[in-house]
């Protein structure tokens, strides 16, 4: 491509991960990392932005560990973090339903469905310990779904062919999460955990090369606030709102991560990001964000598009004979349980086709006519009761009388903070835990293994890995906040807040966060294309400046002020829609979420590059403006051999 | 569709507040009702004039965020619906709409439509949850729970605390979300353990966030979003009443 947009690093990325046989890493790890005496637990301060799973696990065992730890989060209590609206489940390799799952098999089905982009380290890590956030979670009282013998139940999922889904009905995140939040509240009691809420982390604090703190407005009385730590800990989750409708929370966003990347920490994979097969099509301009109808629902609904175009039949009167269930058709082996992107793509090669059904024609079938003669309605509802009500309450249909309507939507961001096998950032004392990292699910992570990930790191990993660097901090006093790096990091802060006050254009910030959104969800959304790229950055360019020129953000900052929060968020996807375009530019191969159109086999399937795109692309900011510089972290493969990626 | 709101603006806390009335026109019944919220708070910020401020997140009726009265109901007409979930069909082409924000005194208002419900935090601080810490737990198999008692814990468990109980009832009670914790907690016996101290210290610590009593009127209930039931309140009432006498 043209490399005008970047530059490359010559410099190797190390990820640091330890080598010998892989089951004995993380143990042989954790028997070598450096340990901090309780204490000097206690005189140690610890920064958590964020209390979704990642941030409320890290926080609450950070603080029963000793660690004196600040939280924040913007939501008005830490309980509301989007985790809360994961529904399907979380994977554990414990082989409880003795059909052949192991610690292996789940680190294989991982590095696989993430085709292959994954640090084999990192899974494998995953993968143990997923067994012991089962248990902890138990524990904490987390209602999962039962069988009679009051033993633990599992389902099945996307893209394996194990059941290892634990699961409470539809709300698995929203539960998961209370326990977390429980945890959390009860270090808040203790003392060990002050919590900031409607609190929103504006920058990063980097004094003498470590990350020391960070600036953070009070969402409620606009005063901006300096915070100090030895360590700080972003769990932030992921930027999917870069593309305006998505299935995360409004208010999600990219801004602790991408101000923490303009302070020096890579940005890892941008242009992986998930589009989830089974969301609720778009109804109208007036849209503002999609929802999700969880991927449990494949287990038992079929998937189909009428085999005539325009059919202007409904669902209900077209024979069987006249339906064409693709998935099925096309991939014998896994149906309608083949991983996220194909399933999205998919969707779209039949809606592209002309075979798409419903008002918008944007949309295929979900159908559970089967699925209630097989198993009764009253199981279905047991099963899947309350997915139906929330579909019913959006569309004013009910799906057990006809199918669903689906299509695919932006759910997740594989891409994130490069972090190395201890979950640093490339700013020494900056950590990244949960979907604000690059993570462990390479090019495309596989259903209910977010959960999983978010508390493997804030259980399991960052309360073992973060010592070995707090260890040299023991003598560190507390970090002085009148430091002359926040007073420039302050200023920085105040003076953008003033910028984006001060336009008082007539564009409301929706507006052009919507036309952003349009273009990335056309140019790089599920399938890419280098002139459709390099058409998106100009557009961007253009949206951008207009933003700068004409946005509207009225009241002031100094109270409740929405609008002002939004233009803030929204002015950094604009520079982030950059770096993913560039991203997703410069990997000239189809991989997962990545599909470039140039790449893809006869039967259209994505065409990976091994020989070529076999690493982490992990970018370094270089000033406004400029072109980003690429670092490579190669990924080796000693366990899972690279093949062609087939669920047929 | 067009639509007539009255909406309760209040600058700060300080503010006494007022109704403003507005019409909002060009409205499709597949709106949400924040979407329409939304394209009313877009013309009024080209308008120059100060956005309505309502609190919102998930926007699918799980994080709790949204909550406003709806004339007169919190959540407004759909059953078993946050606000984020009732949509413009709903309402009546021309209809009067009346919207206010949650009104009680443990949940002062920051601004318009925003309340502050920090209290619910407090409350779950004062013992909603299960002294575990990280690492302790043994196999999540060890011990058996009966399928019913977990899907009594988990239908609980499923209070999103967004306040509409406390909306609803004529004392601002929070006794449903408050029975809610103690409930799922109460049927898992992993939750057993602190099950006295848990009761007595959650109720003592709505008292003093001024939340008022619980008269059993069922208010709560009938407006619940999440269809919490009204037999927590009752198993409260027994866990408290054990509590007292055996410790």
């Amino acid at each position: 491509m043209d490399t005008s947009y970047y530059k490359v690093s010559e410099k190797k990325l190390d990820g640091k991960c330890p080598t010998g046989p892989i089951e004995n890493r993380w143990k042989q790890h954790k028997a070598s990392i450096r340990l901090v005496s309780p204490a000097n637990k206690r005189r140690l301060d610890v920064i958590v932005v964020g209390t979704g799973l990642a941030g409320s696990s890290a926080a609450a065992s950070l603080a029963e560990l000793g660690y004196n730890v600040k939280a924040f989060c913007y939501q008005d209590s830490p309980r509301r973090a989007h985790s809360i609206a994961a529904q399907g489940g979380i994977n554990a390799a414990k082989n409880y339903m003795n059909d052949g799952d192991s610690v292996y098999r789940l680190f294989y089905d991982t590095v696989k469905g993430g085709d292959y982009r994954a640090r084999e380290s990192n899974v494998y890590r995953l993968a143990e310990v997923s067994a012991n956030i089962i248990d902890q979670c138990v524990a904490q009282g987390v209602p999962f779904a039962r069988e009679y013998g009051g033993y633990l139940d599992n389902r099945s999922f996307g893209g394996v062919q194990v059941s290892r889904t634990f699961y409470a009905k539809g709300q698995t995140g929203q539960q998961l999460l209370l326990g977390a939040y429980q945890a959390l509240q009860r270090q808040v009691a203790r003392g060990q955990v002050k919590m900031y809420a409607s609190h929103e982390m504006l920058d990063l604090v980097v004094v003498d090369g470590k990350a020391r703190g960070i600036i953070a407005r009070n969402l409620i009385t606009g005063e901006i606030e300096r915070h100090g730590a030895h360590a700080v800990v972003l769990c932030t989750g992921g930027y999917g709102n870069v593309f305006f409708l998505s299935t995360n929370a409004k208010n999600c966003n990219v801004t602790a991560a991408w101000r923490a990347h303009r302070r020096g920490a890579f940005f890892g994979n941008p242009c992986f990001t998930q589009i989830h097969p089974t969301c609720i099509p778009v109804s109208g301009d007036h849209q503002s964000k999609l929802t999700l109808m969880s991927e449990s629902l494949r287990n038992d609904g079929r998937i189909w598009v009428p085999k005539k175009k325009d059919d202007p039949r409904k669902p209900t009167d077209i024979p069987e004979d006249e339906r064409d269930y693709y998935l099925e058709r096309r991939y014998p082996a896994f149906g309608n349980l083949v991983p996220r992107d194909v399933a999205s793509r998919a969707a779209k090669e039949r809606c592209d086709a002309g075979y798409g059904v419903g008002p918008s024609k944007m949309a295929v079938y979900l159908d559970f006519a089967d699925a209630i003669k097989r198993m009764g309605r009253q199981a279905v509802e047991a099963k899947y009761g309350n997915l139906f009500e929330i579909y019913q309450l959006i569309t004013d249909e009910n799906p057990y009388e006809t199918p669903m309507r689906i299509y695919p939507a932006v759910h997740y961001t594989m891409g994130g903070l490069w972090v190395d096998y201890n979950l640093m950032s490339t700013i020494p004392g900056l950590y990244v835990c949960g979907e604000a990292n690059f993570s462990d699910h390479g090019a495309n992570r596989l259903g209910a293994s977010a959960l999983m990930q978010g508390l493997a790191d804030g259980y399991f990993v960052l309360p073992y890995t973060i010592g070995d660097y707090l260890a040299d901090d023991i003598r560190t006093p507390k970090i002085d906040v009148r430091h002359e790096a926040f007073d420039e990091a302050e200023k920085s802060v105040q003076e953008r807040i003033e910028r984006l006050l001060s336009v008082r254009g007539k564009t409301p910030v929706d507006v052009l966060h919507r036309k952003l959104g349009l273009t990335m969800w056309d140019f790089c959304g599920m399938s890419r294309n280098e002139k459709g790229l390099q058409k998106a950055l100009g557009i961007i360019d253009e949206l951008e400046a207009e933003f700068w020129k004409d946005v509207a953000v009225p009241g002031t900052s100094k109270e409740w002020n929405k609008e002002l929060e939004k233009a803030g968020r929204v002015a950094d996807f604009f520079e982030l829609a950059r770096l993913m375009c560039i991203d997703a530019l410069h990997r000239e191969e189809s991989c997962g979420g990545h599909f470039r159109e140039e790449y893809q086999t006869e039967d259209g399937e994505a065409l990976r590059r091994d020989d070529v795109y076999s690493y982490v692309a992990a970018w370094e900011y270089t000033g406004q403006g400029k072109p980003p510089v690429l670092h490579k972290e190669e990924l080796q493969f000693e366990y899972c051999k690279p093949t062609m990626r087939s669920y047929k | 569709m067009k639509v007539f709101l009255k909406v309760w603006r209040q600058k700060n806390s300080e503010d006494s507040g007022r109704f403003v009335d507005y019409t909002v026109e060009d409205i499709s019944p597949d709106m949400s009702f924040l979407e329409m919220l939304d394209v009313l708070n877009n013309r009024l910020i080209r308008e120059g004039q100060e956005p309505i401020a309502f609190d919102h997140d998930c926007r699918e009726g799980i994080c709790g965020t949204c909550g406003l009265v709806i004339n007169g109901r919190p959540h407004g007409p759909v059953h078993r619906a946050t606000t984020c979930q009732v949509h413009m069909r709903h309402f009546r082409d021309g209809e009067t709409i009346v919207v206010e924000p949650w009104r009680a005194n443990a949940f002062p208002v920051i601004k318009d439509l925003v309340v502050d419900r920090s209290a619910f935090d407090r409350i779950i601080q004062a013992g909603g949850y299960v002294s575990v810490n990280t690492g302790q737990a043994p196999d999540g198999n060890a011990i058996p729970i009966q399928k019913e008692e977990a899907s009594k814990a988990f239908d609980a468990a499923t209070c999103i605390g967004c306040g509409a109980c406390v909306a609803a009832c004529k004392n601002a009670s929070a006794m449903l979300f408050v029975s809610a914790k103690v409930a799922h907690l109460a049927h898992l016996p992993q939750g057993r353990i602190e099950a006295k101290e848990r009761v007595i210290n959650m109720l003592s610590q709505m008292e003093e966030e001024g939340f008022g009593g619980c008269t059993n009127t069922g208010a709560c209930e009938a407006e619940c979003p999440k269809g919490i039931s009204l037999e927590n309140i009752a198993l409260l009432n027994r866990e408290f009443l054990k509590a007292c006498l055996t410790s």
